[in-house]
């Protein structure tokens, strides 16, 4: 069935919101790369405006510019008129989709697989995880990297082999009972939403994020077997099945019960604040999607809002900074909270990153679909991490924590060694109050 | 206008031989988005955009663009609110962003040399590096080329104590219509040797020449600055408050101000606390020795407060000036969300005439029902009426056109100019001999002929040639 061209059926005021003014363009990391205005955000806009005035065909030169970009959102927060463009990124991203010229055979079958069937299916994605883990833990990595397996495959697969993330060895449901109450209620009853890969690589750290919720007196609401968010599937052209994914999220939560539902990935958090305006349209889901919108908060922007509880004991570090998640500094504007919890923890010495908020290169997959451009940006970040001499640096994305802590890894001696969390220092920070009293 | 050609394919195959191919634009994904540079609703696609490193590749493209009579526009990161690196339909754009070397910062002389492309924020910054300061600061200074801000002899805010980018120039080297390279000007603090020739290219827009390396003045950096921020119920009490600040011999660095709508807009965006219902807001800043900078800071305050601010505030540090002047720095963006299409002017007049300008702005928009926005400089008689409306509307934009042709027409009346510091470009050039007068202009012209006689450097900027 041929449908109409997303961006002609796009409301118009929002392309026409870009007066295209420049001011995007420092704060571009592709634009900064080349220097060509195809790069930049009010380029790209340019572009998405001549296919809905008619004026240019959708190409495969314009899908690879739609792909090129990171979405990092640092546009918008540079822009002086509000450009939503993060809507007008996902409508060409779909559009170029829908027009299928981008279609090879192979990266179909990828996107099909990944996309309408892993990252579709809650039990099929933590069954891989499952098996990748007893591939990781038996040995059976370190053999196959041993005899060198890899380099039977081609490069660009051979490269990202390494980054496969180290999965966990229980998942978020095996470590968060589906109620958990707080010794001493504050009264807030909350729900936990545990992610896809945060659930398979980072489990700990939803469970961190519980306990801090339960030291500030939440009781923590975590459904089982909780699906994708569907971030991966708006940022890669498929509205469809992220309106499906979203439909779920809202159903697997009783809003009505809750003050707040809890997101501790910058990346999903900026998605699932746009469910509203994603379902806007759908009879059924739209009032729920506005409800749902509203209740969705950043872990870090809760805790500062009910004034969490500053802790008594240290968290065991010295020097951190804090590498900032580009869709929680851009796409959530939550700059300041992440860095009141560190500050907030006994004995640690912030310590600011220069360029905090320059996207790290991890960007969804963008480090898989665009490894040249992804590792540039990797560099610099490692460059700036050098320049920052902390031994710790916090984060608060799934995605941003790989790709810095492949970053450390692969550059041998680097002052700084360990990637962590704010949410995970402070729980730290939290349980050795416990120690420390039942020492004296 | 003379005939000219259209690009075509020999030509772009030497052009790939002058600079390599990768440097050579051509295709609609890669061009589209260099048909605009800042201004509102001004659009024409280039027939091919060209990326030289060094003037002697600017100077091969100028002469091969000559021998085969294609026009040319020059444009750094496109910017401009005149509409002045806009391209024409068809037309060769030699953007010059690429030529982004800092050449040197000499403490003894007091100079720094760069390339056109480097951007304006590097300038100062590499200023700053060595305790020196660049002060021209335009609105766009962190992406905007300084070979762009010459060209447009661009101002900022700082425009009552420090001057404009002409202020700063002391040489630049120029390819010429022709494709001869020259270099006019130098370091020397005096120099009568001749015309001023790279005067007249200061502010050109492109029209007589390419800028592809300048040597600018900077000063020692000022040690302190003190921010403060002034309420007050009518403009004319501003007006008067300025005014008493400068007969008392002090000259601020900055006096910004915002109307009553654009304090509105701020407070509906931002959220910072500001009272909607001052007619004027005031920030005022001076720099300088921290002894003198204490001592002028608390004089303009007494003499806000005596000429009938309501409540004047000032900052202990630097982090509470940023508080300060978040209202001012937040002006534009609030005024540009309200609207789809936010047209951005920049009529000056007289400092004395300053409020009579903005009472004026105010009844035209009320009289013909318009959203406008007026900030700007107090010190310096900028205004920034900003219209906010959709480019959509027909009959809204022809509105427009009628409250902006009576508000030119009264700046003319008052003394005023119709561009302060965004240049003529495409968007004032019907203004441009109301305000000029005959002589003038035909003089203007006549040199545009005399250096330029193809036509073929940004043509219909400021002014169309002579038949």
């Amino acid at each position: 069935m041929p449908s109409a061209n997303l961006l002609q059926s796009l409301d118009y005021s929002v392309l026409q919101q870009c007066m295209h003014c420049g001011m995007c363009l420092p704060t571009c990391p592709t634009y900064m790369e080349t220097k060509l205005e195809r790069n930049s955000p009010r380029g790209r806009i340019s572009l998405m405006r001549a296919v809905a005035d008619g004026e240019l065909e959708v190409t495969k030169a314009l899908s690879d510019e739609m792909y090129y970009c990171l979405g990092c959102l640092a546009c918008q927060t540079a822009c002086p008129a509000g450009v939503n463009y993060a809507e007008l990124f996902e409508t060409a991203r779909a559009e170029v989709e829908q027009a299928q010229v981008n279609d090879g055979m192979q990266r179909g079958f990828w996107r099909w697989l990944s996309l309408n069937v892993i990252f579709m299916r809650p039990w099929l994605l933590r069954l891989i995880g499952r098996v990748l883990r007893i591939y990781q833990s038996t040995g059976l990595e370190k053999l196959m990297r041993k005899v060198h397996f890899f380099g039977l495959m081609p490069p660009s697969l051979k490269k990202l082999e390494p980054q496969t993330p180290q999965i966990a060895a229980h998942f978020s449901d095996d470590l968060i009972l589906p109620d958990e109450v707080p010794q001493v209620s504050k009264g807030y009853r909350v729900g936990l939403l545990t992610g896809c890969i945060q659930d398979l690589a980072f489990s700990n750290i939803n469970r961190d994020t519980a306990d801090v919720l339960l030291a500030n007196g939440c009781e923590v609401i975590t459904p089982r077997s909780q699906s994708c968010c569907g971030s991966l599937h708006a940022h890669n052209g498929e509205l469809e099945l992220a309106r499906e994914l979203a439909r779920r999220q809202i159903d697997s939560f009783d809003l009505d019960e809750l003050d707040a539902v809890i997101t501790n990935a910058g990346g999903c958090g900026s998605h699932l604040k746009t469910y509203g305006h994603l379902l806007h349209d759908d009879p059924f889901y739209a009032a729920k999607a506005k409800q749902w919108d509203s209740k969705v908060k950043d872990i870090h922007e809760w805790l500062v809002q009910i004034r969490f509880r500053k802790p008594t004991a240290g968290a065991g570090v010295g020097e951190v900074t804090y590498h900032e998640s580009c869709h929680l500094c851009h796409g959530q504007k939550v700059v300041s909270q992440p860095r009141q919890i560190l500050n907030s923890i006994p004995g640690l010495v912030f310590k600011e990153l220069p360029e905090s908020n320059w996207c790290c290169g991890s960007a969804g997959i963008y480090n898989i679909t665009q490894p040249e451009q992804s590792q540039k940006l990797l560099d610099r970040k490692v460059a700036n991490l050098r320049q920052a001499g902390a031994p710790v640096v916090a984060t608060s994305n799934p995605g941003c924590h790989l790709q810095i802590a492949n970053g450390l890894r692969s550059c041998g001696s680097h002052p700084c060694h360990e990637v962590t969390q704010p949410v995970t220092l402070l729980a730290q920070a939290y349980r050795a109050e416990s120690v420390s009293e039942s020492a004296s | 206008m003379p005939a000219v050609n259209q690009i075509e394919a020999p030509f772009i195959e030497t052009l790939k031989e002058i600079l390599s191919p990768d440097r050579v634009l051509t295709s609609a994904e890669d061009i589209v988005p260099y048909s605009f540079d800042g201004t509102a609703a001004l659009k024409q696609r280039p027939g091919a955009v060209v990326f030289p490193l060094t003037a002697e590749e600017v100077s091969e493209c100028v002469k091969l663009a000559r021998r085969n009579n294609v026009p040319v526009v020059t444009r750094g990161s496109g910017t401009g609110l005149s509409g002045g690196s806009v391209p024409l339909s068809g037309c060769l754009v030699i953007c010059l962003v690429k030529m982004d070397k800092l050449i040197e910062v000499d403490e003894k002389n007091l100079t720094l040399r760069a390339q056109s492309g480097v951007i304006t924020k590097e300038i100062d910054d590499a200023a700053a590096k060595v305790g020196l300061f660049y002060p021209p600061d335009p609105g766009s200074m962190k992406i905007s080329t300084i070979g762009g801000n010459v060209a447009e002899n661009s101002g900022g805010l700082r425009g009552l104590k420090y001057g404009v980018t002409r202020d700063y120039v002391m040489g630049i080297e120029v390819v010429l219509p022709d494709g001869t390279l020259t270099f006019l000007g130098n370091k020397c603090v005096k120099d009568v040797a001749g015309y001023s020739m790279k005067d007249l290219f200061i502010g050109s827009e492109g029209t007589l020449g390419i800028i592809t390396e300048v040597i600018l003045k900077v000063l020692p950096r000022p040690k302190a600055r003190k921010t403060m921020l002034a309420l007050y119920d009518s403009m004319d009490a501003a007006a008067k408050s300025i005014s008493a600040i400068i007969a008392a011999k002090i000259i601020p660095c900055t006096l910004e101000f915002l109307d009553r709508v654009t304090v509105q807009c701020v407070e509906d965006y931002a959220k910072i606390g500001l009272p909607t219902d001052v007619e004027a807001l005031v920030l005022m800043e001076t720099d300088g020795h921290p002894v003198v900078v204490e001592e002028e800071a608390a004089q303009m305050m007494a003499l806000a407060k005596a000429n009938g601010a309501h409540d004047v505030r000032a900052a202990a540090d630097e982090a509470e000036g940023a508080k300060l002047a978040a209202a001012r720095r937040n002006a534009f963006s609030a005024l540009a969300r309200v609207r789809p299409t936010t047209i951005l002017e920049d009529v000056t007049v007289p400092r004395s005439e300053l409020a009579t300008m903005v009472a004026f702005i105010d009844s035209v928009a009320k009289k013909h029902q318009l959203q406008i926005g007026t900030f700007g400089h107090l010190g310096d008689g900028n205004l920034h009426p900003t219209f906010l409306t959709n480019e959509r509307d027909h009959e809204e934009m022809h509105r427009i056109e009628v409250a902006l042709e009576e508000i030119v027409e009264e700046t003319i009346r008052l003394g005023g100019t119709v561009t302060g510091e965004h240049g003529v470009g495409l968007a004032k050039k019907a203004f441009l001999k109301r305000q000029l007068g005959e002589g003038s202009f035909e003089l203007m012209r006549s040199i545009k002929q005399a250096l330029d006689p193809q036509g073929l450097l940004n043509p219909g900027k400021i002014f169309d040639p002579r038949n």
